[in-house]
């Protein structure tokens, strides 16, 4: 077992430079591996170029986990669904039933006449359409599931789980893709939008210390409309007024105007958008400037033309933000906004409603910042602790194994190496937890060369040759390693699976430290010490 | 030929007599146990807002140092509850704890309506700040994290199944690994060090957070390994002096591996000491318990795990076959 043969030896060199090599980027500053372009120059191109990634501990930054409330898209599905079946039952012949209602998950309706059974049913397979796939294509699963109870009058519709899950997939995807346009507006590096689970959305944002201004961007819906105001609808002293049908009241940014009523049809909504930006008025207040699309053009334009001298509203999630007086009709498909902005809130308006509205409200449910600052702390902190612990531990291996205790020090460098070269290459992301991982590794990785040593002292006091006693020590003590790093990268293997965040860096760092310091103690210092027995040809043992 | 000195840290050969103070490490071991259960029912854990939920707010008001008073005091008018002040790390560096709050509560801070449970948490985070910005002439903000409801109690979920799945999995290890008088030991061992590590917590009342959970799990993964070193020697002495009385030999095994089980301890712990002392306080918590359990693990495998093989009394010709298998050559 001694005995290397040469591929062996280049096998096992080949390895260690090629961590070395993932290593390196870790080393040398950003501007020599990357061009003004941010492409990999010269030799950098070629080699390994990735750096580890830190986590928003490290780095600094805002992680935030938002819930998707599906509970009011299905409301919403379910109340469209008592639309249309009412208006199904109209058309001629119509149907004659009681209002359909929604009760709890389900609509319900009660036809007047029994006879009317088959016909209502036959009628409402209408809507009932397939499902739409991930790829938009038509599945095989029906939306609804419309049941005309044994009494003969009362007909139940339900939303299949199939089309229930359709709708949180729909949902959810297009969150996200809302999400990252509007986080992409704010000119922020690398953020990552990830779905979580069945109906969360991740946001981490480095580099981003204000959680709330993430918040507000993506916890808005953003569903902008334009109406027209109603003056002559009375509000009362509270806002709470009966009001005719069609009409609403909502509530204005506006303190001298705290509501006003508005026609419920709206003239044109955001999706009639085209684009959206910051800009300032002629008296250099800042205003959210858009343009509609074709469609929104001449809706708008329309709208105008015959209301000159009204008012119309701009509401933002139920919400007035301003209502001006129609001076003259619009017809270029242009417009401000103006109301109380800041250039920020403005933008952050502009990119909102450029970006297009959520499909549904999303709750934030955990939220960690971290400053920059305080990463670069723990970062430096970190780079001490591991410094330190490294010395101590040569430290005390030279005071116990003498020139054995070099050789164990060779195979933690190459240990430390090649752990971070594969978080460099895998990409894993290191977090605070992640260092203390590679303090912890550091400590323990002598274990397997302790062993060894143990065991070949042990063998050569039993009067052992020196290359039979190496030899055995390392056959010897084999299991015992195994065993001892099985049983850890047990315990990391499960913090990884049922770990979040920080704590899946430590088991990160702790699996990756295992599997290379079982290398660089067994392979590694064997061939150290096999070369050294070879070349040097000692007597006896140094130790 | 002996480029360094031979510097000996440790005695080669040592001939303690672990065996003979087995009672005294049993009745050690049964103190500590009933201790840790006490201490946990008596002064329970000090749930961190993984677990509990709330908001908790690292702020630095360098260059000047803090005022905890003040902060207390503007806090106190909030009237929010559970809300703890403390110096953490430097004396310009505060953490502020906030519990979860109700939805009343998040109402009447906030002056606003507040949706939901979840709605109610960010609330209380926003009047706090609003708060702390009014009252401190000079703050940055070092971290900030708010957990609802919601994710705490996944995570408290989430955090026993990992300590329940992974001692599975290490019971399902030693079945495999070990005859059962071994096994006994082997399974006290996990007991020992899990309810030990929770005593731990219960009596420094530090913060049980999601690394502790780390921490204990890589105690338990360590110390596993040490009693796994010791009892594969046991079977391998058994093997050699068939007829020594086995106390005799149980002594002769965990001499033969104490210089191993000391500088491998030794080099962990200067490590973590390393991370305990620099990290930060961040890292602190995380690192005391990696050093209690080390050391206590280390403690278990030289005094408890042999010695509890002479209660269970060990079958010494069948262990041959097992231990062969393992030690081949």
């Amino acid at each position: 077992m001694l005995y290397f043969p040469p591929w062996k030896t280049v096998l096992i060199l080949a390895v260690i430079l090629i961590g070395f090599l993932f290593t390196l980027p870790n080393f040398v500053p950003e501007s020599v591996r990357y061009d003004e372009s941010g492409r990999a120059q010269g030799a950098w191109s070629v080699l390994p170029n990735q750096t580890v990634n830190l986590g928003l501990d490290l780095q600094g930054g805002s992680h935030l986990v938002f819930q998707v409330d599906l509970d009011e898209v299905r409301q919403d599905r379910l109340s469209n669904l008592q639309d249309d079946v009412r208006s199904l039952f109209r058309r001629t012949p119509p149907i004659l039933s009681a209002p359909p209602a929604v009760i709890e998950d389900r609509v319900v309706v009660r036809l007047t006449d029994p006879e009317d059974m088959s016909r209502a049913l036959q009628r409402l397979d209408e809507i009932n359409e397939r499902v739409t796939g991930t790829g938009g294509q038509a599945g095989t699963a029906r939306t609804l599931r419309i049941q005309g109870d044994p009494d003969g009058r009362t007909i139940t519709i339900q939303i299949t789980d199939a089309e229930l899950d359709s709708i949180r997939q729909r949902t959810v995807r297009q969150s996200i893709s809302v999400i990252r346009r509007r986080i992409d507006g704010m000119g922020t590096t690398e953020p990552v939008i990830a779905r979580q689970g069945d109906d969360r959305v991740l946001v981490q944002v480095p580099g981003e210390s204000d959680p709330q201004r993430i918040i507000e961007l993506v916890g808005t819906t953003a569903r902008m409309t334009f109406h027209m105001v109603e003056s002559g609808v009375d509000v009362g002293s509270d806002c709470r007024a009966r009001t005719p049908p069609g009409i609403v009241i909502y509530p204005s940014d506006d303190p001298n105007e705290p509501c006003l009523a508005v026609q419920r049809r709206a003239l044109v909504t955001g999706e009639q958008l085209n684009t959206a930006g910051q800009s300032f008025d002629e008296n250099g207040q800042p205003v959210v400037a858009f343009t509609f699309n074709q469609s929104g053009a001449r809706a708008f334009g329309e709208a105008t033309s015959r209301n000159v001298g009204r008012r119309f509203a701009v509401v933002l999630d139920d919400v007035i933000i301003t209502a001006p007086v129609i001076r003259s009709a619009i017809l270029g498909g242009s417009g401000i906004i103006q109301g109380n902005f800041t250039v920020r809130s403005a933008t952050d308006l502009a990119t909102m409603i450029g970006a297009g509205a959520l499909p549904a409200r999303l709750t934030p449910i955990e939220e960690r910042t971290v400053g920059a600052s305080q990463g670069q702390d723990s970062i430096e902190r970190g780079q001490i602790a591991i410094l330190i612990g490294f010395g101590l531990v040569i430290v005390f291996m030279w005071l116990a194994y003498g020139y054995f205790g070099i050789v164990s020090t060779a195979a933690l460098i190459t240990n430390v190496f090649m752990l971070l070269g594969a978080l460099s290459g895998l990409q894993a992301t290191l977090t605070l937890p992640g260092i203390a991982g590679i303090v912890l590794t550091i400590g323990m990785a002598v274990d397997a060369n302790v062993l060894i040593y143990e065991r070949i002292r042990e063998e050569w006091r039993n009067g052992r040759t020196l290359a039979s006693a190496i030899e055995n020590g390392y056959n010897h003590a084999l299991s015992a390693i195994l065993d001892a790093n099985i049983t850890t990268f047990v315990a990391a293997a499960v913090l990884y699976m049922m770990g979040a965040g920080p704590v899946r860096g430590f088991a990160v760092t702790l699996g990756i430290g295992i599997v290379t310091s079982v290398f660089t103690a067994f392979v590694f210092s064997r061939l150290i010490i096999a070369t050294w027995l070879r070349v040097m040809r000692p007597k006896s043992l140094p130790m | 030929m002996n480029a360094f000195p031979l510097v000996r840290l440790l005695p080669v050969d040592t001939s303690f007599q672990f065996i003979r103070m087995r009672v005294g490490a049993f009745i050690l071991s049964l103190v500590m146990i009933l201790g840790s259960v006490g201490a946990f029912f008596a002064f329970g854990l000090n749930l961190g807002i993984d677990f509990r939920g709330g908001t908790v707010i690292a702020l630095s008001t360098a260059p000047e140092p803090a005022d905890l008073g003040e902060i207390r005091t503007a806090l106190s008018d909030l009237n929010l509850g559970d809300v703890q002040v403390q110096e953490f790390g430097g004396p310009s560096d505060v953490l502020v704890r906030v519990a979860m709050v109700d939805v009343a509560t998040a109402e009447r801070v906030t002056g606003q309506p507040v949706e939901d449970f979840e709605a109610a948490q960010q609330a209380a985070r926003r009047a706090v700040q609003a708060v702390l910005n009014e009252a401190l002439a000079n703050v940055e903000y070092l971290s900030v994290e708010v957990v609802g409801p919601q994710v705490s109690g996944e995570l408290v979920v989430a955090g026993t199944t990992a300590v329940i799945v992974a001692l599975f999995l290490m019971l399902l290890y030693i079945w495999f690994r070990f005859e059962w008088q071994f096994s006994v030991g082997a399974v006290l061992a996990l007991i020992h060090d899990v309810v030990l590590t929770i005593g731990f917590f219960a009596v420094t009342q530090l913060e049980f957070n999601l690394p502790t959970i780390a921490a204990i799990l890589t105690i338990v993964g360590y110390s596993m390994n040490d009693t796994v070193v010791v009892y594969d020697r046991i079977r391998e002495m058994f093997r050699k002096y068939k007829t020594k009385p086995t106390p005799e030999v149980l002594d002769i095994a965990i001499n033969a591996t104490l210089s191993r089980t000391i500088l491998t301890s030794g080099t962990t712990l200067v490590a973590i000491v390393s991370m305990a002392v620099i990290g930060g306080p961040a890292l602190e918590g995380f690192a005391l318990a990696l050093i209690w359990g080390v050391a206590i693990g280390t403690y278990y495998s030289i005094f408890v795990a042999a010695p509890l093989l002479t209660l269970t009394g060990v079958k010494r010709d069948s262990g041959e076959d097992d231990g062969a298998r393992v030690h081949a050559g």
